[in-house]
């Protein structure tokens, strides 16, 4: 057994003869906030979609508590507790902003296939409180498909907490999103995930929001960590500067460093 | 061995005319995305057109026959044109399923057309002049023109890759099938692309039954039967693609050509088992890519409500009202009632598969008919009192489903409802061709209820307390976590995989659940009607079930109760005022598609909400 939340090894993807992502290690201790930068096309996605069990890992191990998630099914890994948010929000259009929260309390509470009862009435007072968490609570009843973008990122977010994770990913979770709204949300996550002892890993392209809530960052460069440490550590790190000031450093010259 | 050399040969000729259908058909749907149901209607009217213009031009010349073909196929070309810039440029921003039944509209008109212009009976064509002979192959002897369509099979997809690859006009046409949005965005006048690519589609069709013509004789059912084979070929070979068409093609082509020496009476099935491989194992056809990108597309569904005090008393009135139409009705009104609530709840199990799971189905007849005839066969075999009947019949239904399902909540889209249709024709094709078993056409008769049940009074209570049951089952099980389930896997996969929630798990017992409930209406549909034929199981008889639904509106829940209703009254009384009762339904088909789009009900609802009259949760 480890007490890391998660501990990965040697995590590899390759797409065809390209490593998107080659020999990542890193550990998470509870209630730690690790965030995962680097330029597009870092591997970024590429990791969070390993961790979550969207894609196998073409090589590596990822730990959470001493299991191996390697293998799993992202519904697999969801049960073992771990919340999730997408880059692109994605909640069910045709349910209210409740309803969205309850679907996930159903499933946690492993009711989905109970025919009886009305769906609406089950779990309706921990799904406020979940909502009230996120600021959602005055929208309760407004379907997710006409909802603002930001507050599609609230609902999510408080669908994320609804299986008590030990563990929230969240892949850019303020993109979209207007600046003062960021803000907000990352903050209010912050307070969220301290109160309650989760580790976060989370990637996102704005470093004020990166630098203000991250205990640690960890920076992606074509597939390898090229830093990791403390913020100050990081900012201060010359070939982190290269990677994303673009002196030439790290990118061959050939290479186009817009490449997605 | 000469014999199966003759066969192989056979198969290939048949697959020519098959690929002729069936790449008119792929590249409609293409670039289009409209799954052309009207298509077996393009190669029927070839064929008769074909018959007719032979005739007329020639006296036997050789120039009087091909002149003929070409020109039917020309004809039919023309029609086709007419159909897209008339019916289909305004529907294409309708939903895919609403696209899908103005081209059944379309069917039903033709069908009708072509009985009053060139009557019920087979005709038969000519020979082609100059092709009468036959070929002295390894001492069997070998038609001709059969040689003919061999090599006219390769040519046309030699020809089309010409025209896809090394034209102006071909290159547009790949670059919308893979994206029109952006081919749109690029200056190109995307209303007269697909006008040509529609014209082009119904001329191969056309061609394709105008060169049947010296093999078979043209009749009037040919349509639905070349559909549903085309259909097979297009989704085995991957929608879109002409290549993939042509193997598809050439497979089902020879695999009729054997299987009607191996399995004479199991060439349908074996049709349809190869296509459920071949789907399982890849699901996109052989040569088929996943579906491109689609923009925009219809708007998400309003959140379901139980039902307001008004609708609760409006509920509450129309029970009141159905239980007191004994006391108003005749025997005659009480059974057609009691066929009208059969037909209810068979809609209501079909939206809870396609409006509530989000799987469209084109075979739902399957589990009604596997109902009917799950009870008759137990009445006949075991002599059961009808209430066991009652039991079996959805039992065995729900076995069906949960054992067809399970295949098809693998696939998702065109793709999944084409398996259904292809498991529905398997049922339809086992319970028509073992004869000695179903009865085959001539079905199972003398299926009357029990004598507590036998006065019309009787059995419409009975129909009113199961099918309002099952409909009171149904909407309840949509407002329970399982109907929620199921909703939250249509809404997006991606979340409900990310909150623990086994998809083809759970859509698999929606499956089996709405077939389930469609078995219940089947079984008493047998005991209402006395009997039970293969009809039952029909492509026509899950059509009726789509209309239904979609008349009503799929994206409400009172929908298919309105539409059941609306649709079954407008049947029964447009056929006592005509015999052209296709040609009313086709038309009243293509009016509500184009007018109302959202169905009865989401057109009512959509008023009241302009009106103001239901909050906008807004």
């Amino acid at each position: 057994m480890s007490a890391n939340t998660l501990s990965v090894r040697g995590l590899c993807k390759n797409y065809g003869g390209v490593a998107a992502v080659s020999g990542v290690d890193f550990d998470l201790a509870p209630g730690e906030i690790l965030a995962l930068i680097g330029p597009n096309g870092a591997g970024k996605s590429t990791c969070f979609n390993m961790l979550n069990g969207q894609f196998p890992p073409s090589a590596g191990s990822i730990k959470m508590f001493g299991e191996e998630l390697v293998g799993k099914k992202p519904r697999q890994i969801w049960r073992m507790g771990v919340g999730r948010t997408f880059q692109i929000t994605a909640t069910f259009g045709s349910m209210t902003v409740l309803e969205n929260v309850q679907m996930a309390l159903i499933s946690f509470h492993d009711r989905l296939r109970a025919l009886w009862p009305f769906a609406g009435g089950l779990y309706q007072e921990q799904a406020f409180q979940l909502l009230e968490l996120v600021g959602m609570a005055t929208q309760a009843g407004r379907p997710c498909s006409v909802l603002a973008y930001g507050d599609l990122k609230r609902v999510e977010l408080a669908v994320a907490l609804a299986n008590s994770p030990k563990l929230l990913l969240m892949d850019e979770p303020t993109a979209g999103m207007a600046p003062k709204e960021r803000i907000e949300l990352m903050q209010l996550t912050a307070d969220i995930v301290k109160q309650r002892g989760i580790s976060v890993l989370f990637t996102e392209h704005d470093m004020d929001v990166v630098f203000t809530h991250a205990n640690r960052i960890m920076v992606l460069s074509r597939g390898r960590v090229v830093a990791e440490g403390k913020p100050k550590e990081v900012r201060e790190n010359p070939e982190v500067q290269a990677t994303y000031l673009g002196t030439g450093a790290v990118y061959d010259h050939s290479k186009d460093t817009g490449a997605a | 061995m000469s014999f199966l050399f003759i066969q192989f040969l056979n198969g290939l000729a048949s697959a020519s005319s098959l690929f002729l259908v069936a790449s008119g058909l792929s590249i409609i749907f293409g670039v289009s995305r409209i799954v052309n149901f009207a298509h077996g209607s393009f190669y029927m009217l070839g064929a008769y057109m074909a018959f007719t213009l032979v005739h007329k031009l020639s006296g036997g010349t050789i120039f009087g026959f091909w002149g003929g073909v070409v020109l039917a196929a020309a004809a039919v070309a023309v029609v086709g044109a007419l159909v897209e810039m008339i019916l289909l440029r305004r529907i294409y921003q309708a939903p895919e399923l609403l696209q899908l039944l103005a081209t059944f509209g379309l069917v039903l008109i033709v069908q009708d057309l072509v009985l009053t212009i060139w009557g019920p009976e087979d005709l038969l064509g000519p020979r082609a002049p100059g092709l009468r002979g036959a070929i002295d192959i390894f001492g069997q002897s070998f038609p001709q023109y059969d040689f003919v369509l061999i090599i006219l099979g390769p040519v046309v997809l030699g020809l089309l890759w010409l025209l896809f690859h090394r034209t102006r006009w071909g290159t547009l046409i790949r670059a919308a099938t893979q994206d029109r949005e952006m081919v749109a965005a690029l200056g190109v006048n995307q209303s007269w692309l697909f006008t040509s690519v529609f014209t082009l589609g119904a001329f191969l069709a056309g061609l394709g039954g105008a060169v049947q013509l010296p093999r078979e004789a043209v009749n009037h059912v040919m349509d639905l039967q070349i559909i549903t084979e085309a259909f097979v070929i297009v989704v085995i070979g991957g929608l879109g693609s002409v290549l993939g068409a042509f193997l598809a093609a050439v497979i089902i082509g020879e695999l009729n050509a054997f299987g009607i020496l191996i399995f004479p009476q199991l060439t349908l099935v074996l049709t349809f088992l190869v296509m459920a491989v071949i789907l399982v194992v890849r699901p996109w056809g052989l040569l088929g890519k996943p579906e491109g990108v689609v923009r925009g597309g219809a708007g998400a569904e309003r959140p379901i409500k139980p039902l307001s005090p008004t609708g609760r008393n409006a509920t509450v009135a129309l029970l009141v009202a159905l239980l007191a139409l004994p006391m108003i009705s005749g025997n005659y009104g009480l059974s057609v009632a009691s066929e009208v609530l059969i037909y209810t709840l068979f809609a209501a199990s079909l939206h809870f598969m396609m409006g509530t799971g989000g799987m469209v189905s084109f075979g739902h007849a399957a589990y009604f008919g596997l109902g009917s005839y799950g009870a008759a066969l137990t009445v006949k075999y075991f002599g059961v009192p009808m209430l066991a009947a009652l039991v079996a019949g959805p039992a065995v239904a729900g076995i069906a489903a949960l054992v067809f399902g399970w295949f098809c909540v693998r696939l998702s889209g065109v793709y999944l409802a084409m398996l259904t249709l292809a498991f529905a024709q398997i049922a339809y094709a086992v319970v028509f061709q073992w004869s000695s078993f179903t009865g085959g056409d001539n079905g199972l008769i003398g299926i009357w209820p029990a004598p507590w049940a036998a006065s019309p009074t009787a059995f419409y209570y009975l129909s009113l307390l199961l099918c309002g049951g099952g409909i009171v089952a149904v909407r309840r099980i949509t407002f329970a976590p399982f109907g929620y389930t199921l909703r939250a896997c249509r809404d997006s996969a991606l979340r409900a995989d990310s909150i623990g929630i086994d998809l083809a798990r759970h859509r698999w017992y929606g499956f089996t659940l709405a077939g389930f409930f469609a078995g219940i209406a089947g079984s008493l549909y047998a005991f209402l009607k006395g009997s039970v034929f293969p009809d039952t199981i029909s492509i026509a008889t899950s059509v009726d079930a789509l209309v239904m639904v979609l008349l009503g509106g799929v994206q409400t829940l009172a929908g298919p109760i309105v539409g059941a209703a609306t649709y079954k009254i407008l049947h029964v009384s447009i056929s006592s005022y005509t015999d052209q009762w296709r040609t009313a339904l086709g038309v009243i088909i293509i009016v509500l598609v184009v007018a109302f789009p959202m169905g009865i009900v989401g057109f009512i609802q959509n008023r009241l909400l302009r009106s103001g009259r239901v909050e906008d949760a807004a």
